[in-house]
């Protein structure tokens, strides 16, 4: 699914010069779910950022989905952002203005699909997230667990092929941190790749493998078989949603 | 995406509505301003008779003191005396030409319940009626007859008509002006040549004439002129004295539709002088003019420098206006700078969020347009308070209303290009994490 080579990123500011990412390299099969940790500052982020095509790099090459991804342009990056990737971010970066439906509608308009698809796809999303009674509320009006809830719905309704999460449990009290982290994993478990950064010990157990980042190097790949048996634990009351 | 882009223009301008107001506020006050100055020059300077300016001329002839010019450097006098007004009528090879001056009298309703108010007579030939493009409610121009023999004939203008006989058909009917009785031959539609081309004497944007009368009248009835009268030397005290006179008092206007016919026309003012001469008039040098209508506004100076300076001025403002909009622009878009960098971390390119912000601006720009439309039309009605005569200039035609939200959309598109180039540069990653 994901294929990063020698990958390279540099911030440059007048007077500092900051290597985010040094000749990194990761593999992501079709399917796994990944966890990525690290100090503060490591780069995960970053690696979030150009795995999301949300930021360019200077040198290596990145294959996504089978395709070389290094070098295109906004349009294309957009496209292929709007088309297989979704993003849950830590502070949900929900639209104030909006409310929960159109919310969830913002990365399909820009897919251009017909009205009618979209409300289907919206309803269904906020189906699977508990959320389909709250269609009209604004985001100020949900708690910040409903909130992320409704971040995932929106990543949910562009059925992508790679979730991209950041800490998404960061603002989130542990009761819901786990509802959500199940959420996740249960849209893992219908063929989504999932990249999740976090800080959380216990939340990177959810994943498949885990890949740690220091210094912009991964440098500790964990076998899916440990977490893959953590998995199986009960961590939190699950909320009975089918996905 | 546009009706998207619209409501979310629309929800943008909703959240913080004194933000909106206030640059809705900017344009509308610099398309007020710019459209009001904009209006009155663009009455001042626009051609009253478009069908047919190029083709009628004012005919200027030099009868002037042989020591001294009309006006330096060598100016022929704008106006005719009385004589040579009637001899070009009789005797010029125009297809159409025609004679005017303006006087004063009373006209006394036949209703004596009414009471007897002045009018402005317009003394002519009835070929001012064809010449000028007058549209007729009722009736039409007298007969050639009237012309020739003096008959008590008259024209009203559409609001006198309205004064007189409460705005019915008075074809047939009587109206005493001049102390005598005259038959009503016709009653003209609202007309009002903006600005009045054909007597720019004693202001160019005053209303037209109230009444019509044939100019055959002048001798009989002892017409006094009420328009501004030029003379060099003097004559005797009775009416026939002035009308031999060498004073210049009438307007003369001629339509000439081909380029041989203004020749052969200018050829035979020459010759009329050259006649003149030998019976020792016109000792100053050949110095005929025909000058069509726009050469004749510009030869008036009907649009003065200083108005053109003001619309500068004017515009000047619009400019001073936009900049503090592109400022408001920039600080509201860049407040919200997470948002587009969540819209382009979900699929949104550059092109969609540059054009999201315009399609705001453009709504901003609609509405400001609308509130200067309405500033525009306060700003008539007080230029129309402060100068009496500028009446004809202050009407916000439906041209103009298009033009005021044109303007308003062109300007807050171009203030609000950058604000919305910078929206979509700036880095999608750096927002997403900090929102």
């Amino acid at each position: 699914m994901l294929d990063m080579t020698h990958i390279n990123k540099v911030y440059r500011t007048d007077l500092v010069e900051t290597r985010a990412l040094r000749d990194f390299s990761l593999h992501v099969e079709e399917g796994e779910f990944v966890a990525v940790t690290g100090p503060s500052g490591s780069g995960k982020t970053t690696f979030l950022n150009v795995t999301g095509l949300l930021e360019t790099f200077e040198q290596g090459e990145y294959r996504l989905d089978g395709k070389d991804v290094s070098r295109l342009n906004d349009n294309e990056r957009s496209r292929i952002r709007n088309e297989k990737i979704g993003f849950i971010f830590q502070s949900f970066n929900l639209i104030p203005d909006l409310d929960v439906f159109d919310n969830v509608d913002v990365p399909l308009r820009y897919r251009g699909l017909r009205a009618a698809e979209r409300t289907r796809r919206i309803e269904q999303a906020l189906e699977v997230v508990g959320l389909a009674s709250r269609t009209k509320h604004l985001p100020s009006q949900l708690s910040g667990g409903q909130q992320q809830r409704v971040a995932i719905a929106r990543a949910l309704a562009g059925e992508p092929r790679l979730l991209l999460a950041d800490e998404p449990t960061g603002n989130v009290d542990s009761l819901m941190a786990r509802e959500i982290l199940q959420l996740i994993s249960g849209i893992n478990e219908y063929g989504t790749t999932i990249i999740m950064v976090t800080h959380d010990p216990e939340m990177a157990r959810y994943a498949h493998r885990n890949v740690h980042i220091m210094d912009g190097q991964v440098t500790e790949l964990e076998p899916a078989d440990v977490h893959l048996a953590a998995r199986q634990q009960p961590i939190g009351a699950p909320d009975g949603r089918s996905l | 995406m546009f009706f998207y882009n619209l409501r979310l223009a629309l929800l943008s301008l909703r959240r913080n509505p004194a933000l909106s107001a206030l640059m809705i506020g900017a344009i509308a006050v610099g398309i007020g301003a710019s459209m009001t100055m904009f209006t009155v020059y663009y009455l001042m300077s626009a051609d009253p008779i478009p069908q047919k300016s190029a083709h009628l001329y004012r005919v200027q002839l030099d009868n002037w003191d042989p020591d001294k010019p009309y006006a330096p450097p060598d100016k022929a006098p704008e106006q005719m005396t009385y004589r040579d007004a009637v001899s070009l009528m009789k005797q010029g090879p125009a297809p159409l030409s025609n004679a005017m001056f303006r006087s004063f009298t009373v006209a006394q309703p036949s209703d004596k319940n009414k009471s007897p108010f002045p009018v402005r007579v317009r003394v002519t030939y009835r070929n001012f009626f064809p010449m000028f493009d007058t549209p007729f409610e009722y009736g039409g121009a007298w007969g050639k007859s009237d012309d020739a023999e003096a008959h008590q004939v008259v024209v009203l203008s559409n609001e006198t008509n309205e004064r007189l006989f409460g705005g019915e058909n008075s074809v047939g009917k009587s109206v005493k002006l001049y102390h005598r009785y005259f038959k009503v031959v016709g009653v003209l539609k609202p007309w009002r040549p903006t600005p009045r081309y054909y007597d720019l004497t004693a202001t160019a944007f005053a209303k037209p004439d109230d009444v019509y009368v044939p100019l055959s009248l002048t001798a009989p009835l002892q017409i006094q002129p009420g328009g501004i009268m030029s003379c060099w030397k003097s004559n005797g005290s009775d009416f026939q004295s002035l009308l031999n006179s060498e004073c210049v008092w009438l307007q003369f206007w001629v339509q000439l539709d081909t380029p041989t016919q203004v020749a052969a026309y200018k050829s035979f003012l020459d010759d009329y002088v050259r006649e003149q001469k030998k019976l020792g008039r016109f000792q100053r040098p050949l110095n005929n003019h025909l000058r069509n209508v726009m050469q004749w506004l510009d030869y008036e100076h009907v649009v003065a420098s200083d108005n053109s300076i003001l619309l500068g001025l004017a515009f000047m403002f619009l400019a001073v206006c936009l900049v503090n909009m592109m400022g408001l622009l920039l600080a509201k878009f860049l407040g919200r700078a997470a948002q587009s960098g969540v819209r382009r971390a979900l699929g949104a390119s550059r092109a969609m969020i540059f054009y999201q912000h315009l399609v705001e601006v453009a709504v901003i720009g609609f509405c400001g347009g609308l509130a200067g439309l309405a500033l525009t039309w306060l700003g008539l009605r007080l230029v129309s308070g402060l100068y009496r005569n500028y009446e004809g200039l202050t009407q916000l035609d439906p041209t103009l209303a298009g033009i005021a939200i044109g303007i308003a959309l062109v300007a807050a598109l171009v203030a609000g290009i950058y604000p919305a180039w910078r929206i979509c540069r700036t880095s999608v990653a750096m927002h997403l994490k900090t929102q």
